[in-house]
């Protein structure tokens, strides 16, 4: 057997415990990682020692991409830059513009609700981080990011754009972060219409274009065009932000749910650098703490242990909605509970005008 | 008395299979992209089953779900399980022609994705998209290819 072998192999042959044992011994060590990782909370430490070393290997891989965009970045021509340039002061006018009003409106709106003190900013403090990486595997909708717990990134942390919401971050380390993105399927967070002010929950699809509302039912008024916030709900988002906007409803005559499907306002796709957002509790609109919410049965994807995260009843979920039975109940029971959430969830802010 | 060399090789090129997993590409690219490190880790395991066993099949499965932000352990076990019947079949399958290597690469790259599959419906990740399973025919094609190139690194026998 062994004239076969390499002149490698031959020296360690015979010696050493069989394939079989070693495969057992390899198998049960694996087994005994899954095991940790899916219940235990410590093994989020190993994790980040293993992310850390990871951190070159990222930055590395991600090299090329960044130089294609430095090396764009250093030769756009200067007329280019002039017009980028004109574009932005527009941009910022505008949205100077609209800020002056949402002032007045904010301020017009705390008078109403008979808050005599001046509201503070809803976000206490924020970040720009950049995107290091992108999942490589289909359906699974996640980024890295290049700022980990020493730049203070929490689980659980709000990630958007400019446009609108793109995700939260489910896994830190130390120089950099995992992000799962709203259109990851094991992704749900609560929204509401803008027009009617219906609560729902939006799923990903795993495609980055793509969002699923499947708890609507038949009957329920919701249409193409129409616009959905973030409802404050999940405990992470504050409610009020952009997340998506409805592209399709589709309503047969034997089934109880419509399917709706809505286009993400934040890009998605082309997210080069994202914001990181830390609110600031007292604001009314500000994602609740975990004491006001009620949990639901959702199991936690990420452990709730930096700072001020909480349980995430509804915003990350895991192994429900195979389109079965059960899970379509068990969100029909998720959903029930949300409106009796909503006045401990959410102050004044988020109720009726 | 090459081991050494040997080790150094498989560890480089090893490293270069991990890159080539999880270098972002483009979205339609990453559904056909074939699963590099685990071919390059089968090569090296039926070319020299005592140097590169299954403690490379373990460790590059670790890589693997760190980088893939799976559950840890995953990848891992079904890696090893691969690696393991490379080892034990590895007489078997260096006997044959290229041709049909591929064909018992395509099995091992089956039942590598079939454990990935079971483990991510046990934790309730089941995510039934067909476009999971492409890259076991892409890798099986691509076979000869990794083979072919990575014999030029294989120490002179």
């Amino acid at each position: 057997m062994a004239g076969f072998g390499t002149t490698v192999g031959r020296p360690i042959y015979g010696r050493g415990p069989s394939p079989g044992l070693r495969f057992t011994v390899y198998a049960v060590l694996s087994l005994v990682l899954m095991y940790l990782d899916q219940r235990a909370r410590w093994s989020e430490r190993i994790r980040y020692g293993l992310e850390a070393a990871a951190y070159p290997v990222q930055v590395a891989v991600n090299s090329p991409a960044a130089t294609w965009h430095w090396l764009t970045d250093s030769f756009s021509t200067r007329n280019s830059l002039r017009s980028q340039n004109l574009q932005l002061q527009q941009h910022v006018h505008e949205l100077e513009l609209g800020n002056l009003r949402l002032q007045a409106l904010e301020q017009e709106n705390a008078r109403l609700r008979e808050l005599r003190a001046a509201l503070p900013p809803l976000a206490k403090s924020w970040m720009i981080a950049e995107v290091i990486g992108v999942e490589a595997v289909p359906l699974r909708q996640r980024l890295i990011i290049n700022k980990g717990t020493h730049d203070g990134v929490h689980v659980n942390q709000a990630v958007v754009d400019g446009a609108g919401v793109l995700g939260q971050v489910v896994h830190v380390g130390p120089w950099s972060s995992e992000v799962i993105l709203i259109t990851d399927p094991e992704h749900a967070l609560p929204v509401q219409i803008t027009r009617n002010e219906l609560r729902t929950i939006a799923v990903g699809s795993g495609s980055a274009d793509e969002l699923l509302l499947p708890y609507l039912a038949v009957n329920s008024d919701v249409k193409s065009g129409d616009v959905l916030i973030s409802s404050g709900l999940g405990g992470v988002f504050p409610a009020g932000f952009p997340v998506a906007r409805v592209i399709g409803v589709r309503r047969e005559a034997n089934q109880l749910l419509a399917q709706v499907r809505a286009e993400p306002l934040g890009h998605i796709a082309a997210a080069r650098e994202v914001l990181l957002i830390d609110f600031e509790p007292a604001h009314p609109a500000a994602p609740p703490s975990s004491a006001t919410l009620i949990e639901g049965a959702e199991p936690v994807v990420a452990p709730p242990k930096a700072g001020s995260s909480n349980g995430e009843s509804g915003s990350t979920r895991k192994g429900t909605a195979k389109g079965s039975g059960t899970a379509k109940r068990k969100n029909a029971a998720a959903s029930a509970a949300a409106p009796a959430a909503a006045p401990a969830a959410t102050p004044p802010k988020a109720g009726k005008p | 008395m090459n081991t050494r060399e040997n080790l150094v090789m498989i560890l480089l090129t090893s490293v270069i299979g991990l890159v080539l997993n999880i270098l972002p590409l483009p979205t339609w690219l990453t559904a056909v992209r074939p699963a590099f490190l685990v071919l390059v880790v089968l090569y090296w395991s039926t070319m020299t089953p005592f140097v590169a066993g299954l403690a490379l099949g373990f460790i590059s499965g670790l890589a693997l779900d760190i980088f893939q932000g799976s559950l840890l352990g995953e990848h891992a076990l079904a890696l090893c399980f691969v690696t393991y019947l490379a080892v034990r079949f590895h007489l078997l399958m260096r006997a044959k022609p290229l041709f049909e290597q591929s064909l018992y690469v395509f099995a091992a790259l089956l039942i590598y994705e079939l454990l990935l599959w079971v483990v991510d419906g046990w934790t309730g990740r089941s995510l039934s998209s067909w476009l999971r399973w492409v890259h076991t025919a892409t890798g099986a094609l691509l076979w000869p290819v990794i083979a072919g190139v990575l014999g030029r690194f294989h120490a002179p026998r």
